[in-house]
């Protein structure tokens, strides 16, 4: 069982179990235009959103056209163990994060 | 046409390439040439493509032995290109004819300051005590040398207000590097560990990227919606681990910081040090002495507000001015006047009492040919030359921005600018024309294009930079012609943007694919084949 939430930097993170996966929202793919170049965080890197970086997509380094195909799927940038899980509940729903990106 | 594997066109010696010319007349376009040059538009490939083993010069036999060299002796060809003199000629002619520069036209690149570069310059850099000097001569043969930098010393130190100079960085980043250096061995005199650099989100990408060079970490401070840095909010971020702030003034949006006074006493209160881009310092030389302002480290592009070349004619010069708090921490080498007359320090246990240099920026004592240049132009100008050249500078820019905000959308035009015109591409909205199309069919006007899609607080910018260089005939007719594109944009006459440039030697270029997939650096076929 998954559950996806949205932060207003348009970034997309999926709970599954302890690991969550994050990624950028197809508005933000389309806003950037031609991704070109990704920088990924290492593993063990503690990130703002609240976690410990377990993985990264490191086919990006090689093929960063993905964010732009496919940022909600095969676009995902890393996977985190949160180590909140209450902060992940405060995030955005898929609903709230429409309305939001309506409003800009 | 068919394409090597670099994505150049083939030339002559490809059998398929000829079509056949029907009877009757031909357009410009149909007309395949046999050598695939166009018109004295020439095909150039790369000079290592070029190479068929010929020697240009003959040298000497050798007159010593080569045995002490025993098994290092190289005995493969090194693989540079082999080329008579008319070739080589040829080949860097034919190459400067493709380029575009502020000698063959208006070069409205935003924050570039593309000024004209006086050939007053050129004779003085020439002259040969200056030309052909060598940086390890002794100082006793090059006190005339030492004579120009100390001047330009005093120059630069006088139009900012502030008591120190450090001449050796060799470009703006390079200065911001030696600026922010000089703020981090401040501190660490201090004893204190600031690790936070708070830099606006209009500022130029180099700030941040010298910031996290230096070992600091990067704190975005927003911009407001009238493009000016939001100083409350950069206030809320000062803190104890604050060790500078990087502003740029006038800002990248072309708009002077009024409350930079405010932000210097604030960032003081709170122990961290002021460094200001003085990318645009070519809006205010003359004007504004930034002492004044409360600034502590300002770089100084000699290649842009004092009119020394850009790229091709030689390198830049980013000379950076220290305020008292900083001036102790200068970089080697220091340029000290003595009973003997001018010499260098460039030994770090030499430095004078009370001189504590953070280090070296680089061998020697900077770009020579450039000083020459930015002091040829400070005397042949003047202080009050100096003053009116921002003047025009500025009157220039608000020129261009009251003859076009009526068609092109300005975020920032209802009041004056400073150098710089910003517009945005909300006018281009429902056209089908994007800044980057609308740039280009700039290109078939014969113009270079503005600055685009920078700043990036800013959607689809244009900045335009005419500096003072430009008579108002050239800016009416740049005017004139900015003015019908935005029109016919606006018309939606989009075939004129769309795969816009047409009339260059090169189409719209795969920018994403050059991104994604840079060739660097050219290969022989050999190890090309060898990769593949």
């Amino acid at each position: 069982m998954s559950e996806v939430r949205y932060t207003d930097q348009h970034e997309w993170i999926r709970l599954e179990g302890e690991e969550a996966t994050v990624g950028i929202t197809k508005y933000a793919a389309e806003s950037l235009g031609d991704v070109v170049f990704v920088e990924l965080p290492a593993s063990g890197k503690a990130v703002t959103a609240g976690g410990t970086v377990t993985s990264a997509n490191s086919a990006l380094e090689k093929e960063p056209s993905k964010v732009n195909e496919d940022p909600e799927g095969e676009g995902w940038f890393f996977k985190l163990k949160l180590s909140d899980k209450s902060e992940f509940a405060k995030l955005m729903d898929k609903d709230a994060y429409a309305k939001f990106v309506d409003s800009l | 046409m068919s394409m090597n594997n670099q994505g150049r066109p083939t030339g002559a010696g490809d059998p398929n390439r000829r079509r056949p010319i029907a009877p009757g007349t031909v357009t410009p376009e149909e007309l395949d040439t046999i050598s695939g040059d166009r018109g004295l538009d020439h095909e150039e490939s790369l000079i290592f493509e070029l190479d068929h083993g010929a020697v240009g010069v003959d040298l000497p036999d050798m007159e010593v032995g080569d045995d002490r060299l025993g098994g290092m002796r190289r005995t493969a060809r090194i693989g540079l290109p082999g080329l008579s003199e008319p070739e080589v000629i040829r080949h860097y002619v034919r190459l400067s004819r493709k380029n575009y520069a502020i000698d063959s036209g208006l070069y409205p690149l935003g924050s570039c300051t593309m000024k004209h570069n006086p050939r007053l310059n050129e004779k003085m850099a020439r002259l040969p005590g200056f030309g052909d000097l060598h940086p390890l001569a002794p100082a006793s043969t090059t006190q005339g040398a030492l004579e120009l930098i100390s001047q330009l010393m005093n120059w630069l130190t006088t139009l900012t207000g502030m008591p120190a100079v450090a001449m050796s960085p060799k470009a703006g980043a390079h200065g911001e590097l030696c600026g922010l250096l000089a703020i981090r061995a401040a501190i660490a005199a201090r004893g204190e560990d600031r690790k936070r650099v708070l830099v606006p989100e209009s500022a130029h990408g180099t700030n941040p990227a010298t910031a996290a060079f230096a070992g600091f970490t990067v704190d975005e401070v927003p911009a407001k919606p009238n493009g000016h840095v939001d100083a409350e909010a950069l206030k809320a971020k000062l803190g104890p681990d604050v060790a500078a702030i990087m502003l740029t003034n006038p800002n990248t949006c072309g708009l002077f910081e009024g409350e930079i006074i405010d932000i210097a006493k604030a960032v003081h209160e709170a122990g961290a040090y002021f460094y200001c881009d003085g990318a645009n310092f070519n809006a205010i030389a003359g004007k504004v002495r930034p002492g004044d302002l409360g600034i502590d480290a300002m770089h100084i592009n000699l290649h842009k507000t004092f009119s020394t070349p850009h790229g091709g004619g030689g390198p830049g010069a980013g000379p950076v001015v220290l305020s008292a708090r900083l001036a102790a921490y200068a970089p080697i080498p220091l340029l000290v006047a003595d009973g003997k007359g001018l010499r260098l320090i460039e030994d770090m246990a030499a430095a004078p009492d009370g001189a504590k240099p953070f280090g070296r920026m680089c061998a020697f004592h900077g770009q020579m040919g450039m000083f020459s240049r930015a002091l040829t132009y400070m005397l042949s100008h003047g202080r009050d030359g100096v003053r009116q050249a921002s003047e025009d500078a500025v009157l220039s820019a608000n020129y261009i921005l009251a003859s076009l905000k009526d068609v092109m959308s300005a975020p920032f035009g209802e009041g004056p600018c400073m150098h710089e015109a910003l517009f945005d591409d909300s006018f281009l909205e429902g056209t089908g024309v994007t800044t980057l199309d609308f740039a280009k069919a700039m290109i078939d006007e014969g113009y270079h294009p503005m600055t685009m899609y920078f700043p990036l607080v800013v959607h689809g910018a244009m900045l335009i930079e005419p500096t003072e260089s430009e008579s108002k005939e050239s800016l009416d007719r740049f005017i004139h012609v900015l003015h019908t594109l935005a029109e016919e944009a606006l018309a939606k006459n989009v075939a004129r943007f769309a795969g816009a440039p047409h009339l260059a030697p090169r189409r719209r270029l795969d920018e994403t694919a050059a991104a994604r997939k840079p060739v660097l650096r050219w290969k022989p076929d050999t190890l090309k084949q060898a990769a593949e």
